[in-house]
């Protein structure tokens, strides 16, 4: 039951000096069905759909793992705090309740 | 007889606070209490007790017209060294179906102990934030919200 069209967003400032703590904001466009409601016509439940998790490495060392749950708003935003070490990738994975991950790399610009 | 009559009264009362969005939504309604959101926290410290710590800010509108999407930050004053970290924060919300609403794992790395999210709140309520650091502690904020339309319909 994974919702389709599912569009991961990530903002980063785009040049970085080292030792700078930066606000990384993040966006995914996701329903977040929370398997409480009812279909109004056939009374049935409608099956939870949910991102689960959140995860975030910067050149490869975890900098934020996040757990979700069904009162997460749909379209689920979160920003958090990172300081600025060496130029790369900052690589972020969501998992959806049916184990599907929805994967965006942004690229990490340091001088100085 | 009289107390046949309370008894149906306080049972018509507590379905009434309830709320309809908890009648729409789950038929056995076991909704979220301030004694739940306890019951969570008491897991985390190992039923150790805690005091609220004004270290904990909780920024949210004092009054939500849209419950499906508040937006809530949590800001700790912690120096975010590696001696002295928030490891994890955890938000509950004790008026909503379920108290929990996320937890995030952190670490000297991050620099500094704020987040921001937005939460759905099924009515008015307390909104807990439960930041645990590297040292064992333990800090709560909390922060009461009046929701005016409720956002457990998605």
């Amino acid at each position: 039951m994974a919702t389709k069209n599912i569009k991961p967003r990530v903002r980063v400032p785009k040049k970085l000096t080292k030792g700078q703590l930066f606000e990384v904001k993040t966006l995914v466009s996701h329903r977040m069905e929370t398997g409480l409601r009812k279909d109004k016509e056939t009374g049935a439940t409608i099956p939870r759909d949910i991102i689960r998790s959140l995860n975030v490495t910067y050149n490869g060392r975890n900098v934020l793992y996040s757990v979700w749950h069904t009162a997460m708003s749909a379209n689920p935003y979160t920003s958090f705090y990172v300081r600025a070490e060496d130029s790369g990738t900052m690589a972020f994975t969501w998992t959806d309740s049916a184990n599907q991950t929805y994967t965006k790399e942004v690229a990490i610009n340091v001088t100085g | 007889m009289k107390i046949n009559t309370n008894f149906r009264r306080r049972d018509v009362l507590k379905i009434t606070a309830a709320g309809t969005c908890a009648i729409a939504a789950t038929p056995f309604s076991a909704n979220a209490t301030p004694q739940s959101v306890q019951a969570e926290i008491d897991n985390l410290t190992g039923g150790k007790a805690f005091e609220d710590d004004a270290r904990v800010v909780l920024t949210l509108p004092e009054i939500a017209e849209n419950g499906g999407t508040v937006p809530l930050t949590v800001s700790i004053n912690s120096p975010m060294s590696s001696e002295d970290h928030i490891k994890a924060v955890h938000v509950y919300a004790d008026g909503n179906p379920l108290p929990e609403v996320a937890s995030y794992y952190l670490g000297p790395f991050n620099g500094k102990a704020e987040l921001s999210l937005r939460i759905r709140l099924s009515k008015t309520q307390s909104v807990v934030a439960v930041a645990q650091t590297n040292t064992g502690e333990t800090w709560i904020g909390r922060k009461q919200v009046k929701v005016t339309l409720g956002g457990c319909g998605g």
